[in-house]
């Protein structure tokens, strides 16, 4: 009941050994490879100490153009998804006949390969041979000049990515939406109905307010993974991101440290820090704003 | 299997930084007979869970030695103690069938211990048998009854034969009518299993019903040892006095003074003794007989009749409380007119306390 | 007029969820039409054809022939089951370790545990990218499992887990004289195991779908898993820009895990919304 026991640390001992090699030994060495200037992976040697790394990236146009990416995707993805999730999920909880198949559908995307999945996609909106595509088939009916949206202009495929990306991160935030309005005590509604409360009021008085740590967990969540977005982008257009003018701010550090334009860790390392700079940043934001707003029981 | 503790103590430190330490057990000396059902009884917070975990082995003593026969057991741990314990909240593993959870403690078994699956078997029926769930073993806990999710724990802790039975308040989860039953069932348990018992509980009735000896504890001290209706009869102090019978034994300032017992302006009762001055008495609700002449007047306030006895309800100024309560045969009803009515005290049910310590003070 | 009134409301209820069921599905739909449509037949399309009359799954044959999909796949359930058993295993006395053992730093040693919780994966793959290689071990199993094992976010799950169970169950143990990894295998997990089987399908989905790791420390392709074995295809694969051909790929990389969705349905989505991760 009380004997301290060193035998604890035996169990300990494998999750002490891998976090150690792989998360809190790579956290530190990252930071000293980002102040390593001129670093050669051959030779493991570096002239100097200093910010170049980070000066570097700062001026690279492929990072510039990564970031812009990465924040229109960030701006336009987290409101639409978590907008939509809420509209869906409110609909799934007022129903009741099928509303077992209807979940399961919307979860599907969850379960899927992201990289395959998005290869639909891009057939689907890419032209064939004899053909401008399905989605330009579809538009056509509507009188609308077909667009080349994976190999066209820019708001072209920002749409397409923006989409894949809404697709793919919708499933968790349906579910998670719908399990806490089933979670809402129901009495609540109930002593509403009695003092004849309009709907709107109900929603915005009582269903938003105790949903609300659930939905800044969404948006919070939703914020850290779309500035991660990656792979939805290789999927539609390939792993070359910096021709499409597509990249992310991730895909430019597996960039600088991998495949083609590879084999700069020290870059790579400054990118990865400036990402994860911006990202706190914005959490800390997120969770200043959330304390004047979310209501905690 | 004799059981001894000798001057056993068990001290927890504050939580906080000027929290003072929490003497839970304070230098407790006892003797437990081979094959005594002991119940040990006080109020909650009283030490009686601790002493219970020290003997178990959860706990390890602050000070002091605990001996099961001949063997000092004090540093042994749990495991190695042979013990049987019934926890309050039974402890039943939830993912396992009545039948796994009674073989649990068998599998454990190591070296010349070990059993046949056979073996294992037969003592787990014998256990549940004895304890009348064996048309139960493959249900799962959840599917019982509080009552016989009891039982099970039971087995479960008999299985092994233990040297020592612990039961920490084995009967405060069940209703009121299977408490009756189920305190019934240990009694007869323990008769025939012969195995030594110490069952933890804040029930005075509990213990009184079914334990050889009792010992009544507070603060982590004994107070008193002794068999059921000796410590009812023969209180050594004030709060053994209270925290047995019911109703409650009724209080009364008081002094004594020319061998003759004092209460307000009346003399009550002769005292011999060598004691004058204030005290506390206590009276138990049937040491009053209702008599035209008795020497105590109190001030009536009604009749409960219930069935055999009938309650008077009196009111007297020097009574420490507001109301109290004499327990009459129905036999006896008094007619009583007016408000009044005046009693003669058995002195077989009267007993002085001293104010300073509590301490009984005898009288002939 | 309150008809009406029913049956406009129930429109506007079941009309979005009808057309958003029906935008998830579509790629669904539209990847398993694709796959049985001929090269040719698929390529003449003048205009886009919604179903096909005459399927085919030469297809299927080609991306197994073509390219090495067996092998991508064969990969795939060795890292999965190879990373899930690790983790389990790590994550499993960990938390036992935290949950029900008294040791000098737990508190410690947890909050920092806890704090390792916020460092995202894309800040240390770097180094373990330098790791790995250094140590030899690109284009291998070790290689590409080593660092995907530990989570602290599962640790951190399951101890909560752990530590619901009462105590008076470890000292009814104790008393009956079990050992302390015998509580934990025979008393622990089976009580816990709707939480194990939450974290180990999280993992497994995690594990079915990852691709920046395998693909930054495999470059040899009989290493690849399917994340990778798909943009491989897609770039060099099949000869030419065969897409029906791509779609069986994509179908068959897919199915294993829908399958184990539509198996395991309620256990998965109520251990996600547990969870509370995307994997």
């Amino acid at each position: 009941m009380e004997k301290k026991s060193p035998k604890a640390w035996l169990y300990l001992l494998p999750a002490i050994l891998f976090l150690g090699a792989f998360l809190v030994y790579p956290l530190i060495d990252v930071l000293i490879y980002s102040f390593e200037e001129g670093y050669n992976s051959a030779s493991q040697t570096h002239f100097g100490i200093g910010s170049y790394n980070y000066s570097y990236v700062l001026r690279d146009p492929y990072f510039l153009q990564a970031v812009k990416n990465t924040f229109i995707l960030v701006i336009i993805t987290v409101p639409v998804s978590t907008l939509l999730a809420l509209l869906i999920s409110m609909a799934l909880s007022s129903i009741r006949r099928l509303r077992e198949l209807y979940q399961t559908i919307f979860f599907l995307p969850y379960v899927t390969n992201t990289l395959a999945v998005g290869l639909v996609f891009m057939i689907a909106f890419q032209p064939t041979a004899y053909t401008d595509g399905l989605v330009n088939g579809l538009l056509s009916v509507f009188g609308i000049a077909p667009i080349d949206f994976i190999s066209g202009p820019y708001w072209a495929k920002m749409f397409v990515l923006c989409f894949y990306t809404v697709w793919v991160v919708l499933p968790f935030k349906i579910l998670i939406l719908t399990s806490a309005l089933a979670s809402v005590d129901q009495t609540y509604y109930n002593a509403a109905k009695v003092d004849g409360t309009p709907a709107w009021r109900i929603f915005t008085k009582i269903t938003l307010p105790l949903i609300s740590p659930t939905l800044f967990y969404l948006v919070i969540t939703g914020f850290i993974g779309a500035f991660k977005a990656y792979s939805d982008a290789v999927a539609l257009f390939g792993t070359d991101l910096n021709a499409a003018g597509m990249n992310t701010i991730v895909g430019y550090v597996y960039d600088m440290l991998y495949g083609t334009s590879g084999g700069y860790p020290s870059f790579a390392s400054a990118a990865a820090i400036i990402l994860f700079v911006i990202v706190l940043t914005i959490t800390c934001i997120n969770l200043l704003v959330s304390r004047k707003h979310v209501h905690y029981h | 299997m004799e059981v001894t503790l000798k001057d056993l103590t068990k001290i927890f430190p504050g939580k906080g930084k000027h929290a003072a330490d929490v003497v839970a057990v304070d230098h407790v000396d006892l003797q437990i007979p081979d094959g005594c059902l002991l119940g040990l009884l006080g109020p909650s917070g009283c030490g009686k869970s601790t002493v219970l975990n020290l003997l178990s082995g959860l706990l390890a003593p602050t000070e002091g030695k605990i001996f099961f026969g001949d063997q000092d057991v004090t540093d042994l741990p749990p495991e190695k103690r042979g013990v049987g314990l019934v926890f309050q909240s039974y402890a039943l593993y939830p993912h396992l069938t009545v039948l796994q959870n009674i073989l649990f403690p068998l599998q454990n078994l190591r070296g010349k211990d070990k059993l046949t699956k056979e073996e294992m078997l037969q003592k787990a029926t014998e256990a549940a048998k004895l304890v009348q769930i064996d048309t139960l073993l493959d249900r799962k806990p959840s599917e019982l009854s509080g009552g016989q999710q009891q039982r099970v724990a039971i087995a479960r802790a008999l299985v092994k034969m233990p040297k020592l039975l612990l039961l920490d308040e084995p009967l405060s989860n069940l209703d009121a009518r299977l408490r009756l039953q189920t305190r019934e069932e240990l009694r007869r348990i323990q008769n025939e299993t012969g195995i030594t018992t110490i069952f933890v509980t804040h029930d005075q009735e509990e213990a009184m019903s079914i334990s050889d000896l009792i010992v009544v504890m507070k603060d982590g001290k004994i107070h008193q040892i002794g068999k059921p209706q000796d410590i009812y009869d023969d209180p050594q102090d004030l709060f053994v006095a209270k925290f047995l019978g019911t109703p409650p034994i009724d209080l009364f300032d008081g002094y004594t003074k020319d061998g003759k017992l004092w209460i307000g302006e009346e003399a009550v009762m002769d005292v011999d003794g060598d004691y004058d001055g204030h005290l506390t008495v206590g009276i138990r609700p049937e040491g009053f007989v209702p008599s035209q002449t008795g020497a105590f007047t109190c001030g009536l306030q009604r009749l409960e009749v219930m069935g055999r006895d009938v309650s008077v309800v009196c009111q007297h100024p020097f009574f420490i409380g507001d109301t109290f309560r004499a327990i009459i045969d129905s036999d006896d009803i008094p007619k009583v007119t007016g408000s009044t009515i005046r009693f003669d005290l058995k002195p077989s049910k009267v007993y002085l306390f001293r104010e300073d310590d509590e301490q009984r003070i005898l009288f002939d | 007029m309150d008809k009406t009134k029913r049956i406009l409301k129930k429109t506007a209820l079941y009309l979005p969820l009808t057309l958003w069921a029906l935008l998830v599905l579509f790629p669904f739909y539209w990847m398993i039409l694709t796959s049985v449509k001929g090269y040719g037949a698929y390529n003449s399309e003048s205009i886009p054809q919604l179903f096909t009359l005459s399927p085919t799954f030469a297809n299927y044959q080609e991306v197994f022939t073509a390219v090495p999909l067996g092998r991508y796949l064969l990969n795939t359930v060795v890292f999965t089951l190879g990373t899930t058993a690790l983790m389990l295993f790590v994550t499993v006395l960990a938390a036992f370790a935290f949950s029900r053992l008294r040791f000098r730093g737990k508190d410690l040693l947890f909050t920092a545990f806890l704090a390792l919780m916020m460092i995202p994966s894309e800040l240390v793959v770097i180094t373990n990218f330098v790791t790995i290689t250094e140590l030899d071990l690109r284009n291998t199993f070790p290689g590409l499992i080593l660092p995907s094992v530990a989570s602290v976010f599962y640790i951190y799950l399951l101890k909560e887990n752990f530590s619901q169970i009462p105590d008076e169950l470890y000292y009814a143990a104790k008393v009956d004289g079990t050992s302390d990894l015998k509580y934990l295998f025979k008393v622990m997990l089976p009580i816990c195991r709707p939480t194990l089987v939450t974290v180990t399908i999280l993992k497994v989905i995690e594990c079915w779908n990852s691709y920046v790791w395998p693909r930054l420390i495999t470059d040899d392709p009989s290493y690849f898993l399917v994340s990778g074995g798909i943009q491989e295809i897609r770039e060099n694969g099949l000869g030419r820009e065969n897409i029906p051909a791509m779609m069986a790929a994509v179908v068959v990389i897919s199915v294993p895990l829908i399958a184990l969705f539509l198996i395991f349905r309620k256990k998965i989505m109520a251990g996600v919304s547990r969870g509370g991760v995307k994997g």
